[in-house]
This record gives C-alpha cells, structure tokens and sequence, in this order.
C-alpha cells in the first residue's frame, strides 16, 4: 500500500516544521544547556535518594537524541508514533534544561512535579469546561469568570458551612454563570464571545467589589482550613510517580477522574456523539431528531459545575482564602490549553501539565544562579510554549458550529 | 446617522439599566445597614456615589480631562483588539504590544536630545514600530504555522512582561541610583503637551495630547476600513476567510498584517502612556488596559465610532468610579461591574427593549468572531 498519497501538502509541511524544531532544540541543548560544568542533584523522593546528573555530558547526548530526532523526521517522521515521541522530547528538554539551570546545586525534582500536578487542577477543570462548550458548538470565553467566582463563593461558602458545601456552592455558581451564557447566547442569539466577555468581567468586578466591601469588614466570612492531600494505598508507593500523582487533594483525583470520564463519555456512549454532531453540523443533528437547544443548555450547565468545582481548587484545595483576582488569567491559560490539546480532553490535560510545568519552574528557577539574567528563565517555560505551539502542534481545527446561533426549524 | 443615534440611544438605556443593576447591588451589600434595617442609609450611599461617579467624570475640567486621559490608552488598545476582530483574529495581545511599544517610545524618549516638534512624533513613532513588530510575531506564526493567536498573544504578554522587567535593570534604563526596576525620565521635550495647558498652574489637569493621537488614530482606522483596498480584504477575510482565498486575496499576509496594524495601535497606546501620563516606564505601565480594550471592542463592535464611544464612556466611568471611591465607601470595582453589564445589555437588545417597553426595530447585530477559524 502506498499511504504517501494521502499526505497533504499542509501535512508535509506541518512534518517539516516538526524537523526543524526538533533541530532547533538540538542547537540550544548544544549550543547553551553543554556550556556549564557542574552536577545536577535532582531529589527523587522526599527523603533523600537523589540523581546527580553530569550537566554537560547529559546536554551532549540529548543534543545528538534532538539531532537524530530531527533527521528521522524530516527523512520519514513517526507517523502515528508522533505525539509520543513529542512528548518525550519536551521532557527530556525540559530535564535538560533544567539540569543545565541547576548545575552544581540541587534541588527537589519530586517537589516541583507535585506542585505541577496540583497546579494543573483548575487548567484542566477550566479547559473541560471549555471543551463540553465548544463541543457542543457554544464558545466559551468565560471560563476564568467562572473559576473566578466559583473560587469566591467556594471560600465564602466554605468558611461559613463546611469544605463539602462550599465546594458545591463553587459548582452551583459556575452552573448559575454557565445557565447565563446558555440564555443569552442559545434563546437571545448574541454573541458567544460578547457574552463570554461580559461574564468575565462581572465575574471579575463583582469579587472584587464584594471581597472589598464584605469580606474585608468580616473577616470569618474568608477563613478557612483547606483540604489536605490523600495518599492513594499502593499506589503512592511507587517510586517517584507515587509521590507525583497519588499524594495529592481530592481535586487532583477529580480532575483525574473527569478527564478519563468526559474521553470515554464524549467518544463512546450516544451523548458524545450527539454532542459532537451538535458542534460539528447541528442542522444534521437536528434532523435527525436530537433536540440541539436542549442539548446545548444541558452541556453548559455540566461545564459550568466542572469549572466552579476548578475555581473552588483555590480557597479550599491550595490557600485557604480568596484574594482579589486569585485565578490571574488562569481560565484564559485553560482556553489556550483547549485549543492546545484540539478539543479533546486528553489533548487538553497534557496541554495543562504543559501549562502547570511552566508556572511551578517559574517559581523555582528564579533562585538559581545561571550567569544569565533571571527573567530569561523566568520567561523560558513561556518561549518553550510558544515555540512548542507553532512548531510542533501547528494548526487545530475547531468544532465547526462553535460560536453560531443554533436555528431551530 | 441615523444608525449611529439608535446605536448611542440603546447604549444609553444600557447605561441605565446598568446603574439600575449597580444600585441594587450596592444596597443588597452593604452589610450593615441591612442588619440594622436602615434602608434610608443604603439609599443615600446609592445617590452619593453616583453622584460622585457623575461629578468624576464630567463636572468640571478637572473631571473632564480625568476622563479624557483614562479614555486615551483605551481607546488606542481598543483599536487594537478591534482591527484584528475585523480581520478575523482574537487579539489578547494589547497589553504585550503595549509594554513593547511602551519600551521603544521610552527609548527615543530618553535617548536624544532633539526639540520638541520631533521628538515626541518620533517618539510615538517608534511606539507604533516596537508595537507593530511584536503583534506582527503573532501574526506571522498564524500565518506561518497556523499557532493559534489566542494562545500566542498570551505567551507574549508573559514573555514581554519579563523581557520589560530585565530592561528596565539594564544600565541603558533603569534610573541611576534606584535599585527597583523604574526607567530613566524622559526628556522635558518628549513630553506630550498636556491638553489644558492654557491654564497656568494646574498640575492636576493630566489629559495630554496623547488623546488627539488616539482621535486621529481611529480617523485612520476608519479611513483604512473604509477606503482601502487592504481594510476591504481584511474585512472579507474576517467575514469568511475561504470565500476570501478563493476570491484570490492572500489570507495569511493580511493576517500579518492585521497584527502589525493592531500591535501597532497597542503600542502608541504605551507610547502615550510613557509620554503624556508618566513620563517614565515602570513594569505596571500596562496595567488591565489590554484587557479592558477587548471589552472597548466589544462593546463597539469592532467599528471606528462604536469603540471610540465606548472608550469614552469607560474612560468616564474609570475617571468617575476613582472618585466615588474617594468620596464613599463603595469600591471602584463597581466600574468593572457596570462595565459588565452595559457590554452584556448593549449585546442583547430584546432585553433592553423589554426593560424599557421600546418599540423600534432592533439594531441589527453582525458576530464579533466567527469562531476559532482555521
């Protein structure tokens, strides 16, 4: 079978690109991760047992991997191996760069992944937020309105009653908000990212103007004792990726169990497929006698109770208490990640880990001393997304009704 | 005209319907007044701020060149967000293209020592270049790559925001003898002219010329639009990029290109920031700007006059809400609040028609953003 026919100009190019930036991962790793002398101790447990790596020689053989990496895929590429072998790549660059910033110091590799995993929470509950929307065929802009002011009314909530209500009141805000974008942009025809907007905005001004003018007066409303993290019997006793995954809040293993439930949910039972057909082609669905309108309230509403159980992640799984503006872009960064991951949940929770990596090396890097100036590495995990973003994954398509009014005849 | 007075007539029930909404709120949280029951309290605090939040903003020249100087960055990013709506891009760039162009105007702005008939043009100038050239970044990955604009337009603020905190420690910027990342002044030429400088002695007037840059801004957004052949295929590849491609316009270099006009507007919006309201660069010289400009467009609807409107009328609220939280105890969140909710009425006029019994034809709404696109 001669499967190069089916290969699109686009794709050739797309497979290029993928080439030249696995060579320009090469240069870098050569060019600056082999410059400094120096062991990396990166601490695999808690306790003690670490891994010293050599910097420099390890910088070498990643930058020869990045080059063959490069030749076999600008010569044949990987076909369907292609995303895993993306993957490990950025790892490994990752861990390359990060033993390249760590030379001759140490620090807790465990630690850092732990605080990744936890951080990923609200991305990922924001981003399947999104992902129930757009699928669907609603936009959902207002992803950070609804971490916002879930993560508000989950403090308040929490601090008056217990942890268990004051989560459920954080999801019943994100259904309230999500129940206004489905009005407006289902029964009144505006426009999804108008709507989106203006819930973002109210989101964001009200919280304020409340934290303000009823949390700052009373105090009690917004103190409370967050949960503390389970360990998982078994499994957290797996080296290195027990401490990672299984010693972490209830959030985490929501998040876990929500993705796993919404990819088999979406591609394996009738309402997937109805949703689906609802964002793709909703006159076709329609026809075929799936009641769209409802469909699409019922999907909002699901995704605004996954984004507020996201938002309350902040007062009751992490801090304890609401600040003004806590979610700081976060819901815009689960939008990115939705698109990252091409409106698929898997897709879309890697692209949060990505996400959730940059933010927690961002708050470790900045102490060590590199002899380069401290905002590069502070800016690096962004650079590595963007170049990320436009070499490897390139165009995504999106469901196509998203963001047209459905018209029922 | 006709359309523009219904469109200012709805934006005005909107108003109204927003104040009605913000006094409700206002009373249902003040704490105290409910426990004791003293409604008559919770009602004077509603006169008293929206009093104070009318004086702030137009009672006065004081007030009045308040307004016109919050107006001005809002104005000029809104453009920015609006030109890349036109062309069929989402824009949450404004505020990395802002602290670029911020940074270049600052440059020239300290850098030579010329009158002021040319400095501050240049000045401006090089805020439009360094703005320009960092959307176009954006721009020129879609077109290049196909990386979403969303996702890359919010790497670059970070990106910019960091890049601003390392040049403001270099010995070219910071200040001498300051050990906080705070630029050097810009020379007393590169000012813009404050607007009421005719009247002597009054430091507290800080509307500067920068808002006529912003005017003549959007006069050449209009004339760009309207009477070019580049804001025509901009329009028609906003409308439906594949109907564009196939009537032979290349989609992908307008793409460029309406990100390098749209950096460009983000970046004098920075540059008269750091020319007319501080005269110096600090890293909060941004500020929430780029993200109030999406809702300047928004609310707009992307058009010349829609976001010069609504420009003015955020730029009032800002001017009015720092003055209600001076004179009362209601938070100047109150604005974003009230910002919210005129964009959210503004965008459906069943519900303002309803509210207010109007019986006229709906304005007719086109979408802002047709989806995610390819």
């Amino acid at each position: 079978m001669n499967t190069e026919i089916l290969v699109s100009a686009e794709q050739k190019k797309h497979a290029r690109n993928v080439g030249f930036g696995y060579l320009g991962l090469a240069v870098i790793t050569l060019a600056v991760f082999s410059r400094r002398p120096g062991d990396a101790g990166f601490k695999l447990t808690e306790g003690g047992t670490s891994l010293t790596l050599p910097a420099q020689q390890f910088a070498w053989i990643f930058g020869i991997v990045f080059v063959a990496l490069a030749a076999a895929q600008l010569l044949r590429g990987f076909g369907k191996l292609s995303s895993v072998v993306l993957s490990l790549a950025t790892a490994v660059f990752v861990l390359s760069f990060l033993s390249w910033a760590t030379a001759g110091e140490s620090f807790s590799l465990v630690g850092m992944l732990q605080d990744t995993v936890s951080r990923s929470v609200p991305i990922t509950l924001g981003a399947l937020g999104g992902i129930l929307c757009e699928r669907s065929g609603v936009i959902n802009i207002a992803i950070e309105g609804m971490l916002l002011a879930g993560a508000f009314t989950g403090a308040v909530g929490a601090s008056l009653t217990n942890l268990w209500l004051g989560t459920i009141i954080a999801m019943l805000t994100g259904v309230f908000l999500a129940w206004i974008l489905a009005v407006f942009s289902i029964k009144y025809r505006v426009d999804q990212v108008i709507v989106g907007f203006a819930i973002n905005f109210f989101a964001l001004g009200i919280t304020s103007f409340l934290s303000f003018r009823v949390l700052v007066p009373n105090p009690d409303y917004n103190s409370l004792v967050p949960v503390m993290p389970i360990s998982v019997p078994l499994l957290s006793k797996i080296p290195f990726i027990g401490q990672i995954f299984f010693v972490q809040t209830i959030f985490v293993y929501f998040s876990f169990a929500a993705v796993a439930f919404l990819t088999w949910a979406m591609y394996r039972t009738r309402w997937g497929l109805r949703t689906r057909a609802a964002g793709e082609y909703p006159k076709a669905a329609g026809t075929l006698g799936v009641d769209v309108i409802k469909l699409r309230y019922r999907n909002l509403m699901i995704a605004g109770a996954v984004a507020g159980i996201g938002g309350a992640w902040w007062p009751i799984g992490t801090v304890g208490r609401f600040d003004q503006n806590i979610t700081g872009g976060r819901g815009f960064i689960a939008l990115a990640a939705v698109i990252f991951g091409r409106w698929h949940p898997v897709g879309a929770f890697s692209g949060a880990m990505v996400f959730a990596l940059a933010e927690a090396v961002r708050l470790k890097i900045g102490n060590f001393d590199t002899g380069i100036p401290s905002e590069f590495l502070l800016m690096a995990p962004y650079l590595v997304t963007l170049v990320v973003v436009a070499g490897f994954v390139g165009a995504s398509r999106a469901p196509k009704a998203a963001g047209q009014p459905y018209d029922e005849q | 005209m006709k359309d523009l007075l219904k469109s200012l007539r709805y934006t005005l029930l909107a108003l109204v319907a927003s104040l009605l909404v913000g006094a409700i709120i206002i009373v249902i949280t003040d704490v105290d007044a409910l426990k004791s029951g003293d409604f008559g309290k919770a009602f004077s605090t509603v006169f008293n701020a929206y009093k104070s939040l009318f004086q702030g903003s137009f009672w006065g020249v004081r007030s009045i060149s308040n307004t016109i100087a919050g107006t001005t960055p809002l104005l000029l990013s809104g453009l920015a967000v609006s030109i890349a709506f036109k062309g069929g891009l989402f824009n949450i760039g404004a505020t990395g293209q802002m602290l670029a162009g911020g940074m270049t105007s600052l440059w020239v702005g300290f850098a030579f020592d010329g009158p002021g008939w040319l400095q501050v043009p240049l000045a401006v100038a090089a805020g439009a270049i360094g703005g320009a050239i960092f959307g176009g970044i954006a721009g020129l990955l879609k077109a290049r790559t196909g990386a979403h604009e969303v996702i890359t337009t919010i790497m670059l603020n970070s990106i910019a925001s960091f890049l601003v905190l390392w040049l403001l420690k270099t010995t070219l910027f910071q200040r001498e003898g300051r050990p906080d990342p705070i630029s050097k002044p810009i020379s007393e030429a590169s000012r813009l002219p404050r607007l009421f400088g005719f009247l002597d002695g009054r430091v507290d007037l800080v509307a500067h010329a920068g808002f006529i840059v912003a005017l003549l801004a959007t006069l050449f957004y209009w004339w760009l639009l309207k009477r070019t052949t580049v804001g025509f295929e901009l329009r028609a590849t906003g409308l439906n990029s594949d109907a564009a491609k196939y009537a032979g316009m290349k989609t992908k270099s307008l793409m460029v290109i309406a990100m390098l006009f749209a950096g460009g507007f983000a970046g004098m919006a920075g540059a008269t920031e750091v020319l007319g309201t501080y005269g110096y660069a600090s890293t909060s010289l941004a500020g929430n700007i780029g993200f109030d400009a999406i809702a300047v467009a928004l609310l707009g609807q992307s058009s010349p006059i829609g976001t010069l409107v609504s420009a003015l009328l955020f730029g009032a609220l800002q001017a009015g809400g720092r003055s209600m939280q001076a004179n009362t105890d209601v938070p100047v969140d109150l604005i974003i609040v009230l910002r919210a909710l005129i964009v959210m009425f503004v965008a459906a006029p069943l519900l303002v028609k309803a509210m207010f019994r109007v019986k006229s034809q709906v304005v007719s709404q086109g979408q802002t953003f047709r989806g995610w696109g390819g």
